[in-house]
């Protein structure tokens, strides 16, 4: 399956050609060579899983397939940095997904971004994104996935300051990079620890768990926790980062300055969940040495699931709304692989947390480029300013209530089937985790639902300027209907035929009593939302003044962002920081500037002898002559 | 000094006699060398050093070894290689004069860091 490559090439290809032609193209041009590249692209993802899917079982098993691989960096026999292509259930998914939301963006982006400043380079960026996700699924060692890993970083800081005229998202985009960064020097020293004691960065061989390959770890201990599970956790520490969990979630909400198209597809679909695929990569070792760890991030993602969908309640940018119930579906997503057995039916958790992972990349991409068309009509991120759209926008309502419906977790919707499956896997692990996210859930279909009714209902529309808003055009509205006609089918695709923690065939089956529960809270969830939001009345604003100090505090995000100013600020600035820039400008820079300063001086002081006067040279030579004479003569 | 007396009158000059010139010829040609602005003046006074070292050779050799020539052909080929140099100092003048046009030493400043542009650059 050599053709694979070119699912890299193409992108790559087309990011330097777009790139160095800039502005020497007209806008439409470098559009349609981005968007034709990135559907020739999606045509060989679908093939490739069409022909992986139909060729690669072996005995009821998927094998992993290496389809390409060259040693890129060789440092001894055994530590070699390889560049690879690598197919198994979850990268072939992981291909289809990225391509196809990828797609949709690129289509949407032509309306969206049109006659932007700047357009060409917009698609030069989706190309290099594009690139750098779909090498990162694909990756056959760590170092690999590294490398791209930091691209894709590189792509959304680039994207996220696209306007690069507005100071905000200049922060933004510095906030994302500055804060990933952060995370992936763990990952990085996660990797070095993990590849020092096994001899390799190999995925096939780290993910077999051979006793032989972990045996060196056998001993090592630091701080009271094995070598191996700090290794683990580093590198986990590299995925929370990227998938913006608590407490490195800050920066997602910021992202939002970005374009957002580039919301749909970087911070909603595809970037974020690397860090998911990351743990579900590595997953083999984190069940069979550090469950621990596994233990661990489960709590992680349930903890911020909880902690996003309580702050998103009480968002009214509608875009950051979106973007704290990323993060909280994320946070499902982990729990389900913290929650997660290895092997047959004990690997529920795994698999559902792949099919979240596959539903949500549609569904999300839908809700934000839903949200990038009522932008497009109303000019204003604002909720406030929303209300009564459902008139003037009828296909962005109906496919955007269909996405909410998604993430709602109702049935037939590809959200419920998905979420039904981690709810079920937490329940099996511990009740007291599964009653918390079914309440997380119910919480979802809450300010989902808040957010679709402030939008298209309540108090009607006041157009203002005489700006009456309009439906977006064809190039918009196709990618929201066809992401929608995949959010309603997506359900009912056999998953677990496909992905499944041991690559063997795993039969959904759905436990009606849980499947009640969740779709009774989740109505729950509905029902409040339109009892409060439907109709404009004034209980919401009854409810806030009477939670006033927690609705203050959630609007705040929980004064976060605030904590890790006062960190940075007061503390590493005022206290690490000023002291060693005072030590290094008065004492280091001070010695060298004390020699510079002691030379001129005395060159300044000695530098009259050399007046250039004749006449002044002989009478020092005089002196001179008869200094020594009377040196001579009487001494 | 005593010795340069003691036998005046006599028709016999001793060496400090011959030495006494010289020193104050020499320290004239040091003097005009020092104190004189014009290069032709200084010039003058360099040959004023040669000569008084030129008796110098002269006296020493008659006085202290009478039978041997060593110190007059010394005085004579001095006396040539002053002469060169006085035609290569005077090309030198020559050349300056056309440049510009006067031969006082104080303005042989082409080379000299100028004094407005010193550098003091304060830490």
């Amino acid at each position: 399956m050599e053709y694979t490559l070119y699912i890299l090439i193409l992108p790559l290809l087309s990011f330097i050609v777009l790139g160095l032609m800039d502005t020497k193209w007209k806008p439409r041009v470098a559009g349609t060579i981005g968007t034709a590249v990135l559907t020739i692209v999606t045509a060989l993802s679908y093939y490739t899983a069409w022909e992986y899917f139909s060729t690669a079982n072996l005995n009821g098993t998927y094998q992993k397939i290496i389809a390409f691989n060259t040693v890129w960096v060789q440092f001894n026999e055994y530590l070699h940095i390889d560049m690879g292509i690598l197919l198994d259930p979850i990268s072939v998914m992981m291909l289809v997904v990225i391509s196809t939301v990828s797609l949709m963006v690129h289509i949407y982006s032509l309306a969206y971004m049109k006659g932007e400043r700047g357009f060409e380079r917009y698609y030069a960026f989706l190309s290099l994104f594009s690139f750098a996700m779909l090498g990162l699924v694909v990756s056959t060692n760590i170092f690999q996935m590294y490398i791209f890993w930091e691209m894709v970083g590189l792509s959304s800081y680039l994207l996220i300051g696209f306007y690069y005229t507005k100071p905000e998202a200049v922060a933004a985009s510095k906030k994302a990079f500055i804060v990933t960064r952060f995370a992936d020097l763990g990952f990085l020293i996660g990797i070095l620890i993990l590849s020092y004691y096994t001899k390799t960065f190999d995925f096939g061989i780290l993910t077999s768990c051979d006793a032989n390959v972990f045996a060196s770890f056998s001993g090592v201990t630091f701080m009271g926790a094995s070598a191996l599970s700090w290794a683990m956790a580093l590198i986990f520490i590299g995925g929370a980062g990227k998938s913006a969990m608590f407490p490195l979630h800050i920066w997602l909400p910021d992202a939002m300055e970005g374009p957002t198209p580039v919301s749909a597809l970087i911070h909603a679909a595809t970037m974020v969940v690397a860090g998911v695929f990351l743990v579900a990569r590595l997953f083999p070792i984190y069940i069979t040495f550090t469950p621990e760890v596994l233990h661990g991030i489960a709590y992680v993602g349930a903890f911020t699931s909880l902690f996003a969908a309580v702050i998103a309640i009480v968002q009214t940018d509608i875009k950051r709304v979106l973007a704290f119930s990323t993060i909280s579906q994320i946070g499902f997503m982990m729990v389900a692989l913290g929650v997660s057995g290895y092997g047959g039916q004990a690997g529920t958790g795994y698999m559902a947390s792949m099919f979240h992972l596959f539903t949500h990349a549609m569904f999300k991409a839908l809700l934000f480029l839903g949200a990038g068309s009522i932008i497009h009509a109303v000019h204003s991120n604002e909720m406030t300013q929303m209300g009564g759209l459902k008139k003037f926008l009828p296909v962005t309502r109906w496919t955007f209530l269909i996405a909410c419906l998604a993430i709602a977790g109702i049935p037939p919707f590809s959200g419920f089937f998905s979420k039904d499956e981690i709810l079920a896997a937490t329940m099996h692990f511990s009740p007291g985790l599964g009653v918390m996210m079914t309440f997380t859930a119910g919480l979802t279909a809450f300010y989902m639902f808040r957010l679709y009714y402030r939008i298209f209902h309540g108090k009607a529309y006041q157009t203002t300027n005489g700006h009456t808003p309009h439906e977006s055009p064809v190039a918009m509205t196709l990618p929201l209907v066809f992401l929608a006609v995949v959010t309603i089918f997506a359900g009912f695709i056999p998953f677990g035929k496909f992905v499944s923690s041991d690559g063997a065939y795993y039969h959904i089956h759905i436990d009606p009593t849980i499947a009640t529960i969740s779709v009774v809270v989740a109505l729950a969830g509905i029902g409040l939302a339109t009892w409060l939001y439907r109709r404009e009345n004034d209980v919401p604003s009854v409810v806030a003044r009477k939670f006033s100090k927690i609705y203050r505090a959630a609007y705040h995000r929980f004064y976060i962002d605030e904590l890790y100013l006062f960190i940075t600020k007061k503390i590493i600035f005022k206290r690490i920081s000023t002291p060693v820039a005072w030590f290094d400008r008065h004492i280091i820079d001070g010695t060298m500037n004390g020699l510079a300063s002691v030379t001129q001086w005395t060159s300044l002081k000695t530098k009259g002898f050399q007046s250039g006067k004749v006449q002044h040279y002989a009478f020092v030579i005089l002196l001179g002559t008869l200094i020594i004479a009377a040196i001579v003569i009487f001494i | 000094m005593g010795a340069i007396f003691d036998n005046f009158g006599s028709g016999v000059i001793p060496l400090e006699g011959y030495i006494f010139i010289s020193l104050i010829m020499f320290f004239t040609g040091i003097y005009g060398f020092l104190s004189r602005k014009s290069l032709l003046m200084i010039l003058i006074s360099i040959e004023m050093i040669l000569n008084s070292a030129d008796i110098n050779f002269a006296a020493f050799n008659r006085y202290l070894y009478p039978d041997q020539m060593e110190g007059f052909f010394f005085a004579l080929f001095t006396i040539a290689i002053s002469a060169c140099e006085t035609a290569v100092a005077i090309a030198i003048v020559i050349n300056i004069y056309r440049n510009l046009n006067n031969v006082e030493v104080d303005s042989l400043q082409e080379l000299q860091e100028p004094e407005s542009t010193e550098t003091k650059t304060e830490i």
